[in-house]
């Protein structure tokens, strides 16, 4: 009996530890690491379709300069910042690599980045929402691209507040990015005249909501703040409609929706559920020429790309073009300084800057779940609420704290 | 109204219920392990995987062929079922012989195989499946709405589990298996095919891991990963409940479901580490757990 308890125990931790990174080997040119979630929650927002999204960058920064070779590796975090920054550190010191993009999981990110600073890397954040990588924990080799919690809190918070959602109960994933998310629209709630009447913080990767839902219903609350993503958000919502809180005069704000999130609800249940977000597939005819090329690429099919994958190729090719400017890659933060002063520009976010702090400024988008029946292919799930102007859209410079801004 | 360590004593009960109907997935997944582990000496690492499929192929017939929730509450635990056969016929049957550790092995690697295939062609994020309409809704009871989906999934999870314990337990049939774990070469000069018998079981335990994996699909995320986020907390019910003991599934099931929910309400950062605690108190106290004869 004790060698089969003994056994079990074993395997639990192995199933913990999960797949091992892989990554592949190379000669001296410009080496880009995607590192990502690639086999757990997050895996749809970043993934593979990150990969995929990098491939498209070096493929459209080759047309114009096809001098510089450009070499792609990738490798999974499993969401435990240990593992990121052990891949992070033989990818920097043994393998060559110049480039982290993307990291689904602030955790992991805010990890990375330290190590990209010590090593005078880069790292491009894509994947984490924390507004801490370009406020108190900022550093001159680091840029947040696709979103933050500053923008998601100030377009989705803002707006319910304005309809009358003036009390909020927040349901929050107890870890970096939750308490991030939590913390930046706490405040914009409260600046707007609103109240915030308790939270819960609940574990990633929690499969059942019933109790902390109730805690919300008991508060009585008008608006849930869902401070999670992936996995937790679709089993919040979804038990939320079982529980009858939006009947109950409750309303849900789902603070960080991708659209791979609202394909796993279905649009019967996510119907109505207003999002703040940067990019969306079906916007413009250049997004879906894009959506074409991703799948191609190897973006998932039956899947649509979310404003991460978007946010990986505008700023690989960013990276790419200060590369060709400065002449070289091995110096990070001169990379960087470059990439911060030459604007940006392309086909995804249009024309834009990255600020000193190392925030990329664009317009932000507040979008509605469409009806079922307003639905007219597959990923037909946004209608435009409002645009947020480049210059709302993000955390004013003096706010965030970060030393590099100098007053 | 009163209240006990400040929390009021409406949404405590409220709490305890909602507890009850999480139990209810911990006693229908510890069971399934626990009659496998106790007819067929297999630590089935792959039940979380075989949930998994359960869900999944409620929706894959959904989308298919058109059947409903009501249907694929039978069709899915069958099609997960054969699956399961088809393992233990060509697979586990050559293990029997060897320690535990190689059960454990095998069905943890075709765990992984399972869910990789899964993430590999569905994607991680999950898939949509509606509540039956019959079963929408719910009732006020005063202390807390309960959906009528809730009430269901209780009730039928404890008749399920009440009536295996049954079969087991108290029938000619059940007699006849624990007789065949006991001592296989007797039961077989008997006239009976103890051989088939234990297909059958794992079929059977296979089977009842899909059914929990239907009645989870309309309330949780249909995703590759949602066994094997649930799976180790299952492993812990199974180890404090004593492995192989039926009713230690299930009391101890049902028990760390009211457990983990009293958590999420006085302390939920703890909540997913609660039964792991309690589990290492249980082994440090009863090392063959509550239930266990070990």
């Amino acid at each position: 009996m004790k060698k089969v308890i003994g056994a079990v125990a074993a395997a639990a931790v192995a199933l913990g530890l999960g797949a091992a990174a892989y990554a592949q080997s190379g000669t001296q040119t410009v080496k880009i690491g995607v590192l990502s979630d690639m086999s757990s929650l997050y895996q749809d927002i970043g993934g593979p379709g990150s990969v995929a999204a990098a491939k498209l960058a070096v493929e459209d920064f080759n047309k114009i300069n096809p001098n510089l070779k450009v070499e792609i590796v990738s490798g999974d975090h499993q969401n435990k910042p240990d593992v990121g920054s052990s891949i992070a550190t033989k990818w920097f010191d043994a393998d060559g690599v110049d480039m982290i993009v993307d990291i689904p999981n602030s955790g992991v990110a805010l990890a990375v980045s330290q190590v990209a600073a010590n090593k005078n890397k880069v790292f491009l954040a894509n994947g984490p929402a924390s507004s801490d990588l370009t406020g108190a924990k900022c550093n001159p080799n680091t840029i947040h691209w696709a979103y933050d919690t500053w923008m998601l809190a100030n377009g989705t918070g803002k707006a319910m507040v304005k309809t009358g959602g003036d009390t909020w109960f927040f349901l929050t994933a107890d870890y970096a990015f939750g308490h991030a998310l939590e913390r930046d629209t706490a405040a914009v709630v409260e600046k707007n005249g609103g109240k915030v009447l308790g939270k819960v913080r609940h574990p990633l990767n929690t499969s059942d909501f019933s109790s902390f839902l109730l805690q919300a219903q008991s508060s009585k609350a008008k608006v849930i703040g869902l401070a999670n993503a992936g996995g937790d958000t679709i089993n919040s919502i979804k038990q939320a409609a079982e529980f009858g809180i939006v009947k109950g005069g409750q309303s849900l704000a789902g603070l960080l929706v991708f659209s791979s999130d609202v394909n796993a609800l279905g649009l019967e249940t996510a119907q109505g559920l207003v999002l703040t977000a940067t990019w969306y597939w079906d916007m413009n005819d250049a997004n879906r020429e894009w959506t074409k090329r991703w799948h191609a690429a190897g973006g998932p099919s039956g899947k649509v790309p979310t404003m991460i994958h978007a946010g990986v190729y505008s700023s690989v090719l960013h990276y790419l073009k200060a590369v060709a400017a400065t002449k070289q890659s091995k110096d990070g933060a001169a990379v960087v300084a470059e990439m911060k002063k030459m604007p940006t520009d392309d086909i995804l976010f249009g024309k834009g800057t990255v600020r000193e702090d190392g925030r990329k400024i664009h317009p932000a988008y507040l979008f509605e779940v469409k009806k079922p029946s307003e639905s007219k292919k597959p990923g037909d799930f946004y209608k435009l609420r409002a645009t947020i102007p480049a210059d709302e859209a993000f955390r004013p410079l003096k706010e965030g704290g970060c030393p590099l801004v100098k007053s | 109204m009163f209240e006990i360590f400040g929390i009021p004593s409406q949404a405590l009960f409220g709490q305890l219920l909602i507890g009850l109907i999480n139990g209810s997935f911990y006693a229908l997944l510890s069971l399934g392990l626990a009659v496998i582990f106790g007819m067929l000496n297999i630590i089935n690492f792959a039940h979380g995987a075989q949930y998994m499929m359960g869900a999944f192929v409620a929706y894959l017939v959904l989308q298919y062929t058109g059947i409903g929730y009501w249907g694929a509450l039978i069709v899915a635990p069958i099609i997960v079922g054969i699956t399961g056969i088809i393992i233990e016929r060509t697979m586990l049957k050559q293990l029997y012989k060897l320690d535990h550790l190689y059960g454990l092995l095998l069905t943890f690697g075709l765990a992984l195989v399972i869910e990789g295939v899964f993430r590999n062609y569905f994607g991680a994020s999950g898939l949509p499946y509606q509540m039956p309409p019959s079963l929408a809704g719910g009732h006020n009871l005063g202390f807390m709405f309960l959906p009528n989906y809730r009430g269901w999934v209780v009730g039928a999870s404890l008749a399920v589990c009440l009536a295996t314990w049954f079969v087991i337990e108290k029938t000619r049939l059940g007699a006849y298996l624990r007789a065949a774990t006991e001592n296989p070469t007797l039961v077989r000069s008997f006239g009976i095919n103890v051989p088939r018998m234990i297909t059958l079981t794992y079929g059977f335990g296979v089977a009842l891991a899909a059914f929990a994996g239907v009645m989870a699909a309309p309330i949780y995320n249909v995703s590759p990963q949602m066994g094997s986020d649930i799976i180790i907390v299952v492993f812990a019910v199974v180890v404090i409940g004593g492995m192989g003991s039926i009713m230690g599934a299930i009391v101890t099931g049902f028990g760390l479901g009211v457990a983990e929910g009293l958590t999420k309400v006085f302390f939920p950062e703890a909540s997913s580490t609660v039964i792991f605690v309690i589990m290492a108190i249980v082994l440090l106290i009863r090392p063959a757990g509550l239930f266990g004869r070990g």
